[in-house]
């Protein structure tokens, strides 16, 4: 087991130095410039634009870019944002807790939902609970959330007006005039994505309790004359759980990686609307440290699902 | 009226034999309005009573929280480095400069005690120097007094290159700085300056404390802890500042009008599109103010009918044109296309280009396009008014296009185009990814075919189309194609930068990495020699006429051609009293914006 981690880790880190290089090559090459707005302002000289380009070492080749770069994020330096010119941990920090408070209970909302859909549908499929709950779970994964959440502005906040649609960090509450506030603001944007992610898990769980609810094993349990609760819960959902558990450990880093879309929307201070914006800024160094950490929790986040997997399973052996 | 009667009648006033009401009366039975009559009197020297900014509350605070969105986010804080408007309107909460620039484009002090004037004794008559007088008793929001030193200062953190400030071109100009005393400072220009109100004054003219900022000048500004934790003058002190998110502030009890300001919190809340934006004011009201309204006329009526607020707009100098090329895009010379060395086979023909100009529906653009948001109009420099040529028009007739192209022997060939000397009437047309552009260049074509000539339409994304990346091709500045259609800013309401965008040394090529602002690369000796004029002259009236004369110049060649003057749609809650001017940021008095009880 330790040898195995060992070894994962070691393939890891050339795959990260891979990744980050076409990154790094990819946004360098793509067309342009964090200093644009200036060019369209008449009032900065040009000689300022090309004084920025030259301090921030924009016109060195690629690679003497790359290897400075890298060198600093092996020392902990991630390099300051040309928009902000704020360090880019600082700003990542700033984003992550309402990036995790917002995604990560959506997703607790997403398993809520679709655990209980998917095993009762798997219970008895092609019956009528069956069929609604997957025509609601094709809905849900056919309606893309930037659909829902204007739908859902347009309803709860426009007409019925009883929701605000613009989220605010800073509420000027206190107490729990502060906790209603911020679960208030939180519904429409945490529903969005919850419901999204609960139709394709309900897939996931129905097509996982279907397989294994047919085997032998699960009819002897009932043959035995076992409560079927029991059957179940102790015999069905753990075994089919499994490459559940998989697939929700490979969706977790999208919990740190915020959600572009819907923050946008409802104008979320996450991290997905931190990477928008500097994309749409040109903002190297910030996209270049949010995609690359990203990556990290890909990798990070596969060895765990690995690990698990053998874990819950142990027919499966680490070589 | 010539300027002889003129000068005699304003110096009738100045001796106080003809009132100044008489003056701009009969100033408008000439034709002139209201506002240039006053502008004609103030450059003469003579004070006139600016609108006062409307404020009803007698005591500051008590307004509670006010809203504001902003729909693209803050990312700095520090005026020196607020490259985008977004950044500019969010240091105002917190930072100011001497003066501002009001509706028609006449300054408002603000730190300053007084306007200097030829009168008061801060203008020098040869135009070398400027002496401002500051206001006393204004505190920093640490209770520390603001005095010369802090305005020296700023002229020595900007002007230094190893800062970087984006705000250097404003203080660049100033040759030396001289402290008479502690309220009084004296900017020393190398060349006589006519237009002195660039430096301290407007969003780049935002003053940072000395006592805060000594010690970060050069290369290690972006290491003071005051960037992200400003300490001004301004109305509001800072409480908190997440970068592309939200930006706080809280009355600043000691402000130095005594009155104002009258909300006790403010936010700014970034992010988002604007329709959405406009949604949270217009519809909902959950803001107070919501900036850079970019949205469809269309769309705001309806919003607007949700009832919880106005668009209100301001007049700008901002023009969206139709430059065609001077040189050709698709023959290369020295490894450069579109070299200055060329000319366009087409566009060469003065005729071509006059049927051009009668092919675009200007009134139908602004009526389905732009609707309250744009003004149909003939010229470049449109404002402030008194620098307006009231010598153009504008007409759409492809009729006449038609009478035209015909007569300069352009023959329709067999597929309907019409060709001369075996070239093609046959244009590639471009312009940024952005609904209304898109829709406009739609209206060209088709009037375009109705004449005969083919029009080939290209759309760029705006951040492509807009970057000063030397070696993408699709940049406007490189221009490489036939027409393009954009907008221009006019960031101040003094066109001298503005209009150097046509002058032959700012064409641009490859020698200078197309960072020249003549995209067109029009030359003209006249107009070289007109805005040279135009630099030094210190008479206000005729360097208002050389003004008029380099816009009719290039307007009248027809390589330029303007199309839609561009007013600026803010979204205001109803009850809100907000005073803005096209001519500085929005956010540029608000110290003044209460609710109306």
């Amino acid at each position: 087991m330790g040898n195995y981690l060992l070894r994962r880790l070691i393939v890891a880190l050339p795959s990260l130095l891979g990744i980050s290089l076409i990154l790094f090559v990819l946004l360098a090459l793509a067309p342009g410039d964090p200093f644009g707005e200036l060019a369209s302002n008449p009032n900065v000289p040009p000689e300022v634009r090309e004084a920025l380009r030259i301090k921030f070492g924009m016109n060195d080749p690629v690679l003497v870019r790359y290897v400075r770069w890298l060198v600093a994020m092996f020392q902990g330096d991630w390099g300051f944002s040309f928009a902000s010119r704020v360090n880019v941990d600082t700003l990542i920090l700033q984003r992550i807790p309402t990036t995790l408070y917002v995604v990560g209970t959506a997703q607790i909302l997403a398993l809520a939902v679709a655990l209980p859909v998917g095993v009762l549908a798997a219970r008895r499929p092609y019956s009528i609970f069956d069929q609604i709950a997957n025509t609601f779970a094709f809905i849900g994964f056919s309606l893309p959330t930037f659909f829902t959440g204007l739908l859902l502005i347009l309803i709860f906040s426009v007409n019925l007006g009883w929701l605000p649609f613009v989220y605010r960090a800073d509420l000027q509450a206190t107490g729990w005039q502060w906790w209603w506030e911020s679960i208030k603001q939180a519904i429409m944007p945490i529903t969005v994505l919850g419901l999204y992610q609960a139709a394709s898990y309900t897939r996931y769980v129905r097509s996982a309790v279907l397989d294994v609810i047919k085997l032998d094993y699960v009819t002897t349990a009932r043959s035995k004359g076992l409560d079927e609760r029991k059957v179940i819960v102790k015999h069905v959902v753990r075994n089919a759980l499994i490459p559940v558990v998989t697939l929700v450990a490979l969706q977790m880093p999208t919990v740190f990686g915020g959600a572009i879309v819907t923050e946008q929307i409802f104008r979320i201070p996450g991290i997905g609307s931190l990477l928008i914006s500097a994309i749409l800024a040109n903002d190297t160094p910030v996209i270049m440290a949010v995609t690359f950490v990203f990556a990290c929790l890909v990798v990070l986040f596969n060895l765990i699902a690995d690990i698990l997997y053998g874990w819950l399973d142990p027919r499966i052996s680490f070589r | 009226m010539n300027e002889r009667d003129l000068r005699n009648q304003i110096a009738d006033v100045k001796a106080g034999r003809l009132s100044r009401r008489d003056f701009v009366q009969r100033m408008i039975a000439v034709g002139l309005t209201a506002p240039m009559a006053g502008a004609m009197l103030s450059y003469s020297g003579i004070a006139v009573a600016a609108d006062a900014i409307p404020y009803k509350p007698t005591k500051a605070g008590g307004g509670g929280p006010l809203k504001l969105l902003l729909w693209q986010a803050p990312t700095l804080l520090n005026p020196h480095f607020a490259i985008g408007t977004k950044d500019q309107e969010a240091c105002r909460l917190f930072y100011e400069p001497l003066a501002g620039w009001d509706k028609d484009g006449n300054l408002i002090p603000i730190l300053a005690a007084e306007i200097p004037s030829k009168e008061n004794g801060g203008l020098a008559a040869d135009g070398l120097s400027v002496t401002w007088k500051l206001k006393p008793g204004v505190k920093w929001h640490d209770g520390k007094p603001f005095t010369a030193d802090d305005v020296i200062f700023n002229w020595e953190y900007a002007n230094n290159p190893e800062t970087s400030a984006v705000s250097i071109g404003s203080y660049k100009n100033i040759k030396a700085m001289e402290k008479i005393d502690d309220l009084t400072v004296k900017l020393i220009f190398p060349q006589p300056t006519p237009f002195w109100a660039d430096g301290f004054v407007a969003s780049f003219g935002c003053i940072i404390p000395k006592h805060h900022f000594a010690d970060y000048i050069g290369a290690k500004s972006r290491e003071a802890p005051a960037n992200l934790k400003p300490v001004g003058t301004g109305p509001y002190m800072f409480v908190d500042f997440k970068p592309g998110d939200t930006v706080a502030g809280k009355r600043f009890p000691d402000y130095h009008v005594a009155t104002q300001p009258y909300f006790d919190t403010v936010e700014i809340k970034g992010g988002g599109d604007a329709v959405s934006a406009a949604r949270a004011v217009l519809q909902t009201g959950e803001y107070d103010y919501a900036y850079n309204l970019q949205v469809e006329d269309e769309i705001l009526v309806k919003l607007e009918a949700g009832g919880q607020g106005k668009a209100d707009l301001t007049l700008t100098g901002h023009i969206e044109y139709i430059g065609l090329n001077v040189t050709d895009p698709n023959t290369e010379v020295d490894g450069e296309r579109a070299s200055l060395k060329t000319k366009h086979p087409l566009f060469s023909d003065p005729e071509v280009r006059k049927a051009l100009n009668l092919l675009i529906d200007r009134a139908s653009v602004q009526k389905f396009i732009y609707g309250r948001a744009g003004v149909a109009t003939p010229n470049f420099l449109n404002n402030p008014e008194r620098f307006r040529s009231k010598n153009n028009a504008f007409e759409f007739s492809i009729e006449k296009a038609n009478q035209i192209l015909d007569a300069a022997g352009w023959k329709k060939g067999s597929s309907g185009i019409r060709e001369k000397d075996g070239k093609q009437l046959k244009f590639v047309f471009q312009t940024s990814i952005n609904g209304p552009r898109q829709k406009n260049q739609a209206i060209i074509k088709q009037a375009c075919q109705k004449a005969g000539i083919d029009v080939e339409l290209k759309s760029v994304v705006a951040s492509v189309f807009f970057s000063s990346d030397v070696a993408n091709p699709d940049t406007y500045s490189h221009f490489y194609c036939d027409m393009q259609m954009y907008q221009t800013t006019m960031p101040q309401a003094d066109p001298q930068f503005f209009m150097n965008q046509f002058t032959s040394w700012e064409c641009a090529t490859k020698e200078n990495k197309w960072q020249g602002r003549n995209v067109c690369r029009w030359q003209n000796k006249e107009y070289d020699e007109t805005y040279k004029l135009a630099q030094s002259e210190l008479d206000p009236v005729k360097r208002a006429a050389h003004f008029v004369k380099l816009n009719d110049l290039v307007v009248r060649d027809n390589y330029v051609l303007p199309e839609i003057n561009r007013l600026n749609v803010i979204g205001v809650k109803n009850g809100m009293v907000l005073y803005k001017s096209g001519w500085d940021n929005d956010l540029a008095f608000i110290a003044t914006w209460h609710r109306a009880s």
